[in-house]
């Protein structure tokens, strides 16, 4: 392949990639929801009031979900080590929170083995999401 | 000569990594994604590959929290700061905080016990508390602002 060829190739991948994994918030909630009805055909649906418990309590270690993320979290957080500022966690605050599937993943993989010491269930994602999505500065 | 003196210049940026004026980027943008949110992405240059090696091995368990990657990231990475590393100094053992090399403790000797942990600093590794670009690898003196 020609060097102009590479070049066009990797500015086409660019431009497409993110286009092809973006999604709403909004969407990410409804795949959460669709794959909750499929693991459980009586599933009643997501709860935000249990979203914004789950996320402001401990759960057997160090850390909530709002050591980092601030109990209120149109707000922007910092990182209860190393005192990092972290950008608003709730969408209506930070319009790049929830729009690429892999990262959400990769984030509840990470800080639920932190804050939980194992992953969390897919109703507590749900929940979560519901609660944060609600949320407005 | 003025020719030669831009042309030179231009290298040397286009180089990136110069410990001596302190601006380390532009950083990989993997590096960047994956290790800079919690924390700034360190420059590669503070730290022998040894001792990056031995931090990416540990990343599941990194100073007690679960900062895994996925393979493919951790190949680019791994391959990025090693290629990128310092040359490990004789007698340093393998440190896994920059904070705790010789070159960290000389730079910051001037810092007062008192600013390390007052609640704009709160701890070593927030770097961009004092180091205004320092998400841009710049430390330089320019963008310095120490926190009253």
């Amino acid at each position: 392949m020609t060097r102009t060829a590479l070049l066009l190739t990797g500015l086409l991948a660019g431009v497409l990639a993110p286009l092809a994994h973006a999604q709403t918030p909004a969407d990410m909630l409804a795949a959460f929801e669709r794959d909750a009805r499929k693991a459980d055909p009586a599933f009643k649906g997501f709860s935000a009031a249990r979203g914004e418990v789950f996320f402001r309590s401990t759960h057997g270690a160090q850390w909530s979900c709002a050591s980092c993320h601030t109990d209120v979290p149109v707000q922007a957080g910092r990182h209860a080590r190393t005192g990092k500022t972290i950008s608003p966690l709730a969408p209506a605050a930070d319009a790049a929170r929830f729009t690429d599937p892999a990262k959400v993943e990769k984030w509840f993989k990470r800080n639920c083995n932190d804050v939980a010491g194992r992953s969390c269930t897919l109703t507590e994602k749900g929940d979560v999401l519901t609660w944060l999505n609600s949320l407005h500065p | 000569m003025k020719t030669i003196a831009t042309a030179a210049a231009l290298v040397l940026c286009a180089a990136g990594a110069q410990a001596g004026d302190h601006r380390f980027g532009p950083a990989n943008a993997t590096y960047r994604a994956e290790c800079g949110s919690c924390h700034v992405a360190y420059p590669p240059q503070l730290l022998s590959a040894v001792s990056w090696k031995a931090l990416l091995a540990g990343l599941d368990k990194h100073f007690g929290s679960d900062a895994s990657v996925d393979a493919a990231a951790m190949k680019e990475i791994g391959d990025y700061l090693a290629r990128n590393a310092r040359t490990p100094r004789n007698g340093e053992g393998i440190p896994l905080r920059i904070t705790e090399t010789r070159w960290f403790v000389r730079e910051h000797d001037e810092v007062p016990a008192a600013t390390w942990t007052g609640s704009a600093v709160k701890s070593r590794a927030n770097c961009g508390a004092c180091h205004t670009q320092a998400d841009n690898l710049d430390f330089g003196e320019r963008s310095l602002r120490v926190p009253k």
